[in-house]
């Protein structure tokens, strides 16, 4: 892990009808991390990196991603929306949903071509998901569906990774199979921020962990801040984990 | 009139080439956009769009005092835009929901316009009369140059889809990651909203107000049932749409007292309804045909994996047996036993059956695959 900061937020604030979903959030994320963020639902997780990411319009406060403006850096950032958020009964293929991974870096109006589809291929296989690549979208599975996404991110070659709920829905197969995905980006030196639900795995699968419940809570390596402490203080019911170590 | 003789007058008849070709190419153009309407879940935009459109005829012809139909199709843009915009700030300023937007400004749009038509009803202007006709729309007034102004509208139309193909395609898909991407998403949104207006713009005058979302939808959710790619969708629905404007002109043509509008609406609704039956993978009687294929295997393989059960006991698995022991521990019907046979997967002999190698065979992979679905 080295010492540079890949996501800073200042102050950040967002509010929806009135009331803040966020409230004034610091947060430093070091470069090299896997990083979860857990909280409650309602807790503003979501919102949070869909903040970061420009999807959201925050009342007051900022981003850098390695020291300058999301803006500048975009192309240094994939996102793994949550899998619910598309229609899968898209007319389109396994492959072309991949693709779109590549649209970013081709800009406008130009289209993806054999280098593209190459690197589309190249992801699918990595997620184990090249058998199925002319599979219309609709006759994969939760599980599948969730691969495909992981692997349209991939595709960008980025050095920061947002992640929904990557594991939401998914059987035990897929989910060590992502998260070996994640550790081995890790590897590489990539940053991976994942919004997490399953506490019980948290130790298990991430070195670095945010408690988030509108305000932050605690950022750190897990196994500093990962205790009961923490975790009533962000349930706000008292909280025992038994984690066997 | 039979069909050889409309088609001569189709090349010949000035007036009928006219409305057939304006049609085919309000349809083609309806169709097309109208995929994305369709995939983007914004069916009813098509109908609130047509129906803030009215007022905009009725004051364009109130400032102008004209009837020309390039006037009032302009008026008709503008208020077209004016609701869908209105539709955009309603759902994104206040929390109401989409179809509460759409409806509020259909109904006070369409309002207000009956208000300005029985107003100018009222005048004393002879021209005033025949406004009425963007009501339901009236073919038989289209004239060479409204053709023109289709054929403009659809080739940029076309030229508009080629070159941001991608970028529609990724917005309707999933526009917060087209958000990441870098993509100005509220300019491709615009860009296809407003080919949406325009188009049913250009079919107020033949299909009309009321009318105008069928030729939007109806394309699109036909062209959806038979196949599972955007570009062959876009495509079909454009065909669909063509086919609907050729076919219902011909039919309004050829007899007496049918309005045109009406007529193409009806036939795109053929359209809709014969793929909704016939679509091989997505149709009601494909479905229907393996859901009873699928209960008679079910049947079948039943029947053969209790036979399994009792032939494995026995050394030679061609043991033969009562058929009487089925209808006591299975119950079976003779149709399914005769199939069995057919299949040679079971021999009969008198009141006796027995299974052979290839059932024997085929019964042991049903039985495994069984065991490890259940585990």
């Amino acid at each position: 892990m080295s010492n540079n900061i890949a996501v800073k937020v200042d102050d950040l604030t967002v509010a929806y009808n009135y009331k803040p979903v966020l409230w004034d959030i610091d947060l430093e994320i070091p470069e090299g991390v896997l990083m979860a963020i857990v909280g409650p639902n309602g807790a503003g997780k979501s919102t949070l990196i869909k903040s970061i990411l420009g999807i959201l319009k925050p009342i007051a406060g900022s981003v850098e991603i390695f020291g300058m403006s999301y803006a500048k850096q975009r192309h240094l950032v994939a996102y793994v929306p949550q899998k619910g958020s598309v229609d899968w009964d898209f007319p389109t293929t396994a492959l072309d949903v991949v693709m779109m991974g590549t649209y970013g870096s081709l800009g406008w109006i130009k289209r993806p071509g054999q280098k593209e589809k190459k690197e589309a291929l190249e992801a699918l296989e990595k997620v184990g998901m090249l058998a199925f690549k002319n599979r219309q979208i609709s006759q994969l599975s939760g599980g599948q569906q969730q691969r495909i996404f992981l692997a349209r991110a991939l595709v960008q070659n980025a050095s920061i990774y947002f992640m929904d709920e990557p594991f939401q829905g998914v059987d035990a197969t897929t989910e060590i199979a992502i998260i070996n995905i994640l550790k081995e980006l890790r590897k590489a030196g990539k940053t991976v921020i994942v919004v997490h639900h399953d506490l019980q795995t948290v130790p298990e699968y991430f070195d670095w962990v945010t408690f988030l419940n509108v305000k932050k809570i605690a950022t750190g390596p897990v196994k500093d801040i990962f205790n009961d402490d923490n975790l009533t203080k962000t349930y706000g019911i008292n909280y025992k984990v038994s984690i066997q170590e | 009139m039979d069909i050889a003789e409309y088609i001569r007058l189709v090349f010949s008849d000035y007036t009928l080439r006219t409305i057939t070709l304006g049609t085919a190419i309000l349809g083609a153009v309806t169709g097309m956009l109208g995929s994305f309407a369709v995939l983007r879940k914004q069916s009813l935009l098509g109908d609130a769009i047509s129906h803030a459109a009215l007022p905009g005829i009725a004051i364009a012809f109130l400032i102008t005092g004209a009837k020309d139909s390039n006037i009032l199709l302009l008026g008709a843009l503008v208020s077209g835009l004016i609701g869908t915009f209105w539709i955009r700030g309603i759902i994104s300023k206040t929390h109401l929901k989409s179809d509460t937007a759409l409806g509020l400004i259909l109904s006070l749009f369409f309002g207000f316009g009956m208000l300005l038509l029985t107003f100018i009803q009222k005048q004393p202007n002879a021209n005033q009369a025949g406004l009425d006709k963007y009501l339901f729309g009236q073919a038989a007034t289209l004239v060479e140059s409204d053709v023109w102004m289709m054929t403009i509208v659809t080739g940029a139309c076309l030229l508009v889809l080629l070159l941001f193909w991608k970028e529609f395609k990724i917005l309707l898909f999933d526009a917060d990651y087209t958000k990441t991407l870098g993509f100005n998403t509220k300019f491709i949104d615009i860009l296809i909203t407003t080919f949406i207006v325009l188009a049913i713009v250009l079919g107020l005058q033949t299909v009309g107000v009321v009318l105008m979302s069928a030729m939007l939808l109806a394309p699109a959710a036909a062209a959806r049932q038979w196949t599972n790619s955007l570009g062959m969708m876009v495509f079909l629905a454009a065909i669909f749409g063509a086919l609907s404007g050729v076919f219902g002109t011909a039919i309004s043509a050829t007899q007496n007292n049918l309005s045109t509008g009406p007529v193409i609406v009806i036939i795109a609704g053929i359209f809709v309804l014969f793929s909704f039956i016939f679509s091989p993978s997505r149709g009601l009687l494909f479905k229907q045909i393996r859901f009873i294929k699928n209960r008679r295997d079910l049947q079948l393989h039943k029947t053969l994996a209790f036979m399994f059960r009792i032939a494995e006991t026995h050394e030679n698995i061609s043991h033969p047996h009562a058929i009487i022991i089925l209808n006591n521990f299975q119950g079976f019907t003779k149709g399914t036993l005769q199939q069995l046979v057919r299949k040679n997967y079971v021999k009969l002999d008198g009141n006796m059956w027995s299974l052979t190698e290839e059932g024997f065979k085929t019964a042991t992979n049903l039985y495994n695959q069984q065991n490890s679905n259940d585990e």
